[in-house]
């Protein structure tokens, strides 16, 4: 094995003081002193206030419509690059290193386009199909795409300074695992979202619920700690925000569900050139009856019950919001610890920066993702059709003939009278 | 090809004090080097010795007949022919061995870039941290071998009922191991090592990042058709070799400060050479079914086969001579095959951008410090070593192939449409209908 230098005594953290825990963003901290202090109410407040307006935004943003909540989720996921990059430069004091903040950017841009060309491509065949120089992008798409990455990887390469390569290393393997991270996670915050709103709405609603319960039970009963890498969080914190969050997203789920606005995919017009959201709701969102199980049946007083089975859906999503999404938030907390920061970054007062806020949902939007392509919907069929409008057209008319005997043979489409 | 350490005893020596001062007002903030200059500290001491056993060029400046020069230059020689003989008798045993050395190719390039992590951070005592590494190298692999099989097995796994299950809950079963994993990444986080953690935590990703998608892509393209596989593979190793003998025996112009060795001479013969040799070796592989066909699974016989009608791209036809080089070869029509054209294109990318995957790798080995990713091949260094240059390449064959060469495939489109439900099935054969109408394709044929 070659010999490595020494100059990297990486052994342990230990030769930087660790940072005591600060105490101006840390309401737990109440817990301990005493609450009457005004400073700490104060901070209270702040932190108060801001959860409303955030949540304020939030409402204001879904009612706007969906192509708003794309431009959002398009713009956090900029500023959450953006804010894990700038950390990047700190840890590495590299500000000065040549072109990397535009290679960054540059990389940025082409994984952007690579992803909003493949979901642009399915949700927007109609319009696509129309405009040839659109065709021709959508077409070549993926050699577009990779034509741009090569020559930021080439000019990578190319940017390499004699004695800054360790360095010029890292940042690029940083922001490769930051896009990894932010980009795919926010392109399937939007697949979700086209599936319907409440694809959207109900799994950020279950995380951003867990926090809030869970600060809550750990504040009034909190007393074993949960994990040593964020000691203010407790068990008591833990299980009262599962249960919690699991009785808020059904309730939630409940009142969502009968709204076309929220279960029906988005879908563009072409001739209103918007999206609309109209539809004939799936059996996911029509009141069923369930018996209750006889165990219930004792407790709640009810034989059987009028429920969505997407309630049913709406447990998984919750618990997995409760027991795995704090696991994003102590991969975070970690990562703080690991270089020394407090927050990502100011943003917003009393909170810190947008990834601080974010750090819990995004295993939440790919286990969405991953959810609904399981077990609700099996392949997209505006990608299929994309497909096969792409094939060549005696591929196509074979498949044309195959289909139509198939969909005769289920009894799906009428035998033509002629031919 | 392997470069030579940086010989530090070379540098002017103007340039060492501002670098020392400049390496120790990092090391009091946070004990992290923001440059490479700490170097300095372990080579001081020693002599610079060019390292004298796996560097051929070295003959270009000192004598040629010293006789451990020579020997190295025959063990490389050797290992080279070796190698190639190895490559043609798995192409000649078939798919199946050839899916398992690119596997164990795979294995061995993850085992070798993850050590070097080790070597960087001193991290071998991490605690499960080998274990995670492991891991998470079988999910992803997990993940892009069950995609693999269920495109192109799709009738093997429909028959068996445990396979079909796995195939259609696929994905939220790879999901939930990865999350395995990473929720024990989160619960072994150590309180004085969190930084070194998160360091090999990220090396881990990008390393899966870099060797397993690629290996994939490659098994992708070997489906194609094992022309696929085999012409990008040689024509990289090809641009390998012409461009050092060009460079051996013309070289004088140095190409890019990052691999001192590289030549303009060498870089620009190497592309010639290498289209030349891409045009005939795809000439005399498009003659065989057994290279051209895509590699089908039989049912029947539980085997692969590789038997099929070629396609037109493997028909011999005549082309006219641009009027420009009737002049020079003589001929008014030529007879090839529509893939030699293509194999320019791969030929190209292989010599002008390849090299770009080799620099990559050089800038890495000059950055950590390692003269080699490895030693398991004598007189060559570690796999990582030869496979460098192949990794853009496999990106690439594999998008040309879906842009360029075939659409995607009729059969799987139309197993995808039979897991559809009826009215969706009825919305997307309404559109296709009258798209195909639109189109003429569909006349009075069908009723509308």
């Amino acid at each position: 094995m070659p010999r490595i230098l020494d100059e990297l005594d990486l052994r342990s953290d230990s030769d930087v003081p660790d940072v005591p825990p600060p105490t101006d963003s840390t309401p737990e901290i109440l817990k301990r002193a005493l609450s009457g202090l005004s400073a700490r109410w104060k901070n209270w407040w702040i932190r108060g206030i801001l959860t409303l307006a955030m949540i304020s935004v939030f409402f204001l943003i879904i009612y706007l419509g969906s192509f708003m909540l794309m431009l959002l989720v398009l713009s956090i996921q900029v500023k959450c690059y953006h804010e894990i990059i700038t950390i990047g430069y700190r840890v590495y004091h590299s500000y000065d290193l040549p072109w990397f903040r535009s290679l960054s950017w540059y990389f940025l841009l082409c994984v952007n386009y690579f992803f909003y060309g493949e979901t642009v491509a399915d949700y927007f065949a109609t319009f696509v199909q129309r405009r040839e120089q659109l065709q021709f992008l959508i077409r070549y798409h993926r050699f577009i795409s990779f034509a741009l990455y090569l020559t930021g990887f080439c000019m990578f390469v190319l940017s390499l300074v004699k004695k800054h390569y360790r360095l010029q290393f890292y940042m690029f393997a940083w922001t490769h695992v930051t896009l990894l991270i932010t980009v795919t996670q926010s392109h399937l915050v939007i697949q979700n979202l086209f599936e319907g709103m409440i694809w959207f709405l109900v799994p950020i609603s279950s995380v951003i619920c867990n926090d809030i319960t869970a600060y809550i039970f750990g504040f009034f009963f909190g007393r074993t700690p949960l994990i040593k890498l964020s000691p203010k969080k407790t068990w008591e914190g833990f299980i009262g925000g599962f249960f919690s969050t699991v009785v808020f997203g059904f309730i939630f789920s409940y009142f969502l569900a009968q709204h076309q606005y929220f279960v029906c995919p988005v879908e563009y017009n072409s001739e209103t050139n918007r999206f609309m959201t109209e539809c004939e709701p799936s059996e996911l969102f029509q009141m069923k009856k369930y018996s209750v199980p006889p165990l219930l049946q004792a407790v709640l007083g009810w034989e059987t019950v009028n429920m969505y089975p997407f309630q049913m859906h709406s447990i998984a999503l919750s618990t997995f919001a409760s027991l795995i999404g704090p696991f994003g938030g102590f991969f975070a907390s970690g990562f703080k610890r690991a270089f020394k920061i407090k927050d990502f970054a100011d943003t917003i007062p009393g909170h810190g920066g947008i990834m601080d806020r974010f750090d819990c949902q995004y295993l939440m939007a790919t286990f969405v993702h991953v959810y609904i392509t399981s077990f609700i919907r099996g392949p997209n069929p505006s990608k299929l059709l994309k497909q096969l409008l792409i094939l060549q057209p005696e591929q196509q008319l074979s498949v044309y003939k195959t289909l139509k005997s198939h969909l005769v043979e289920k009894g799906i489409l009428q035998p033509s009278l002629r031919g | 090809m392997t470069e030579l350490r940086q010989r530090l005893g070379r540098e002017p020596g103007g340039t060492r004090e501002p670098e020392e001062k400049e390496s120790e007002s990092e090391n009091k903030l946070d004990g992290e080097t923001a440059s490479d200059s700490e170097s300095k500290s372990e080579f001081g001491g020693s002599p610079p010795v060019p390292t004298s056993d796996d560097t051929p060029e070295v003959l270009n400046r000192a004598l040629s007949n010293l006789s451990s020069r020579w020997k190295n230059w025959w063990v490389r020689g050797i290992l080279t022919l070796a190698m190639i003989t190895f490559f043609f008798i798995i192409i000649y045993l078939g798919p199946m061995v050839l899916m398992t050395i690119v596997m164990c190719v795979q294995i061995k390039c993850f085992h070798e870039i993850i050590t070097i992590g080790y070597n960087v951070y001193h991290s071998y005592d991490l605690p499960w941290f080998r274990t995670l590494s492991w891991y998470f190298l079988l999910c992803v692999n997990y993940f892009f071998y069950g995609e693999t099989v269920t495109d192109y097995f799709f009738t093997l796994v429909q028959r068996e009922e445990p396979l079909r299950i796995l195939s259609k809950y696929h994905r939220f079963i790879s999901f939930a191991l990865y999350l395995t994993g990473f929720c024990m990444f989160v619960l072994s986080l150590v309180k004085k090592h969190y930084r070194l953690q998160f360091y090999m935590f990220g090396w881990t990703h990008v390393t899966l990042l870099i060797v397993v998608t690629q290996s994939h892509l490659i098994i992708h393209n070997l489906f194609e058709g094992m022309i696929w596989f085999i012409v990008p593979i040689s024509c990289v190793i090809c641009n390998d070799i012409m461009a050092y003998m060009f460079g051996f025996f013309f070289g004088r112009t140095p190409l890019i400060k990052l691999s001192p060795k590289k030549t303009w001479e060498g870089f620009i013969g190497g592309f010639f050479a290498t289209v030349l040799f891409g045009l005939l070796l795809s000439y005399v592989m498009s003659g065989y079914r057994c290279f051209t066909c895509p590699v089908e699974f039989n049912n029947d016989t539980n085997s692969f086969t590789v038997d099929c009608e070629p396609s037109e791209l493997f028909q011999l036809q005549e082309y006219n001579i641009p009027l420009v080089l009737q002049s020079v070869v003589g001929w008014k029509t030529v007879r090839m095959y529509p893939f030699q054209i293509h194999s320019i294109a791969l030929s190209t990318f292989a010599s002008l951008i390849g090299p770009f995957g080799g620099f990559f790798a050089s800038g890495f080995k000059r950055a950590f410090k390692i003269k080699d990713f490895a030693n398991t091949i004598p007189g060559h260094g570690g796999i990582m070593d030869r496979f460098d240059c192949q990794y853009l390449m496999a990106t690439f064959v594999n998008v040309y192939i879906a842009s360029f060469i075939r659409g995607p495939n009729p059969s799987k489109l139309i197993q995808q449409f039979l897991t559809l439900r009826p009215d969706q099935q009825l919305h997307i054969f309404n559109t296709l209908k009258a798209h195909l109408v639109d189109k003429g394709m569909l006349g009075s044929l069908e009723d509308a």
